[in-house]
């Protein structure tokens, strides 16, 4: 009778569970995602990009980056560009926001000029290659609206399959296929529809690596244009959490500093 | 003695390992397309120049010390062929505040045709006829970081003189600028200490910045004298009091800019002001290039008596970035005179070749320069500048 009972139970909260819209399972989903990332304070990295084109040709970026998080609002995030060569120096600084534009400006140490620039270029390349500003941009959960698709293998691991959508019009995307799995919530692949919602991008992601015994960050992502067949491999290096960065670590003046 | 020296020189060599250089090498070649108005002046010509930088930092980057020199070797022009220190600095910031100690370089201000505020460093104008390049200048800089913006105190312990083309050099006046016979209103001459200070924030999409300076003025006025027994003009830096603002507004794609000063000197006291929007399309002709429209203003209460060529012109241009591997750029624009209807035309373009190499285009052309323009010398001088970068 008592394991009836709480089969009823079950039965009535396996109920209420499915009785949940696929847009509140998709927020849900990505809102868990969310949430086991928070709280990681500040973290530095350095990131190369292999660029590869139709051809074959390759070409290379070296950036470090270093990134704040800031409750209740985007993070902060400085990128120092290392190589090419011409560019070294260049730095952006961007206060990401959850509603509304990112803050953003660039340096350019030929002329010691700090330059604030309109940062609705979300769709644009990011330094030539295959990833958009969007991309690389922190990712709040207002940035988009979820749908939950359905659950998947994934190389043999048991994944989510939620679609979402950009809030904001400038973004060179319509929708996004994104694979999360489900022992740690993390984005397993991307897949991007452009404006005329034909595919444009694969993301994959490879290697996750957890630091600080909670967060998860993948030390290669590879990005692939299915349209011009090129593509972009970022390979993420030296992260260190909470090395005690502040705010004062990203301002216009530390853009100056920054190497 | 020689053990202390022994130490030291393994000390220094050690620290100059520990730190990276960087810079470039280049070659410019440039084309004038008319015959000279002055037989010593050459129709084309090859140029050198390479600018390492060494940079050391310690302390998690709160200290560092950079030095970059600058040469450059010219075929024909004996002033055009010079060595500058543009950087020798040691920076040590803290927690909200910022110390420079040294030859540095800043930047001030937001417009693109027409650098008004910009004032701190001189510019280095052999180097190019738009006088972006500038030269080093001494200073002790301490910077404040607080919740209501940021404060820059200069104190500015030297003055450098403004570079202009020799005898055998294009892009100048006639007579040329004799800078070996240059004066000061001030008694201490180019050993003068000046004074500047500037507020700096932002308001949401509003970057706002007010600056004042005291001490002598970057630009000369050019009189005429005697060099032996030729014609020349020499130049006489004057004192002045130069007040301030710059903002821009950042709107979307569009960009608002406003530069005004107001400057006081022996001579007189004038209101100068540009102003205008950069408008953007990202992603144009199906291509992942942005196509940006400029259009400034530039006005001088002096007019037609202004220094400045900019005194009563309005600036249109139109910057292309691919956004490619290659980095494609260009901007190309006209700067237009509507008291005089002179016209300057003016195109950039750069490309990185490989992983090391830059190729840079510019041309410009002075077209149609009224008797009254303080640009007539400069109306036989269209030239094509081609210019090859190595980056190491």
């Amino acid at each position: 009778m008592k394991k009836l009972l709480l089969l009823l139970l079950l039965n009535s909260l396996l109920v209420t569970g499915y009785a949940q819209t696929a847009e509140e399972q998709g927020l849900a989903i990505a809102t868990e995602a969310d949430l086991r990332d928070q709280g990681f304070g500040d973290f530095r990295a350095t990131m190369t990009m292999l660029l590869r084109n139709k051809q074959g040709e390759e070409s290379l970026r070296h950036m470090k980056t270093r990134v704040l998080e800031v409750a209740d609002d985007g993070d902060k995030t400085l990128i120092v560009f290392n190589q090419p060569r011409d560019v070294k120096g260049t730095a952006l600084l961007t206060f990401s926001h959850k509603v509304g534009d990112d803050d953003q400006w660039l340096y350019l140490p030929a002329l010691k000029r700090v330059k604030r620039i309109a940062s609705r270029n979300k769709s644009g390349p990011f330094m030539g290659s295959e990833f958009a500003y969007e991309d690389l941009a922190s990712q709040e959960i207002e940035k988009y609206t979820y749908k939950f698709i359905r659950e998947d293998q994934l190389d043999g691991n048991a994944v989510f399959i939620l679609e979402r959508y950009p809030v904001d019009k400038n973004s060179g995307y319509t929708r996004q296929l994104v694979w999360i799995d489900q022992a740690e919530y993390r984005p397993q692949k991307i897949e991007f529809y452009d404006r005329k919602k034909s595919l444009l991008k694969t993301l994959v992601f490879r290697d996750y690596q957890q630091y600080l015994d909670k967060y998860w960050r993948a030390d290669e992502m590879f990005m692939e244009n299915h349209q011009t067949g090129k593509s972009t491999l970022l390979t993420w290096e030296e992260y260190t959490f909470q090395t005690g960065l502040q705010d004062s670590d990203f301002t216009k003046n530390s853009l100056k500093r920054a190497r | 003695m020689y053990r202390l020296y022994l130490l030291l020189f393994m000390l220094v060599t050690s620290w100059v390992q520990a730190g990276e250089w960087s810079g470039y090498l280049a070659l410019e070649g440039r084309y004038f397309f008319q015959e000279a108005l002055d037989p010593e002046q050459e129709d084309a010509g090859l140029s050198f120049s390479v600018e390492p930088e060494y940079y050391h930092e310690w302390q998690d980057g709160r200290q560092s010390v950079t030095f970059k020199p600058f040469l450059r070797l010219d075929q024909h022009d004996d002033q055009r062929t010079h060595f500058d220190i543009r950087e020798l600095q040691w920076t040590y910031a803290g927690e909200g505040w910022e110390s420079v100690i040294g030859v540095s370089k800043v930047y001030w201000g937001v417009t693109e045709a027409y650098h008004l505020v910009d004032i701190i460093n001189q510019t280095d104008l052999v180097e190019n006829p738009d006088g972006e390049q500038k030269l080093g200048q001494p200073m002790v800089k301490f910077s404040l970081e607080r919740a209501w913006g940021t404060l820059d105190m200069f104190i500015l312990p030297g003055f450098r003189e403004r570079t202009y083309p020799g005898e055998q050099g294009r892009i100048r006046t006639h007579p040329r600028v004799d800078t070996d016979q240059a004066e000061y209103e001030s008694g201490a001459g180019n050993k003068r200490t000046d004074l500047a200070l500037r507020w700096s924030h932002y308001f949401g999409d509003w970057d706002v910045g007010l600056a004042h300076f005291h001490g002598t003025g970057r630009e000369p006025l050019l009189y005429p004298g005697l060099d032996h027994n030729e014609v020349v003009l020499t130049p006489f830096y004057e004192l002045i009091d130069q007040t301030s603002i710059d903002v821009q507004a950042t709107k979307g794609e569009w960009l608002w800019k406003f530069e005004g000063l107001y400057r006081q000197g022996m001579l007189e006291d004038y209101f100068a002001a540009t102003g205008g929007f950069e408008y953007t399309r990202v992603g144009v002709f199906q291509s992942d290039g942005d196509l940006g429209m400029l259009a400034e203003v530039m006005w001088d209460e002096r007019e037609a008596q202004a220094s400045t060529p900019f005194n009563n012109d309005i600036f249109l241009g139109l910057r292309w970035t691919a956004n490619d591997e290659q980095s494609t750029e260009l901007l190309t624009g006209v700067i237009y005179d509507w008291k005089t209807e002179s016209k300057l035309f003016n195109l950039e373009a750069s490309r990185r070749l490989g992983q090391n190499y830059k190729l840079s285009i510019q041309a410009r052309g002075w077209i149609d320069i009224s008797a009254e323009d303080v640009l007539l010398p400069l109306n036989h001088d269209d030239y094509l500048q081609v210019e090859l970068a190595r980056y190491f």
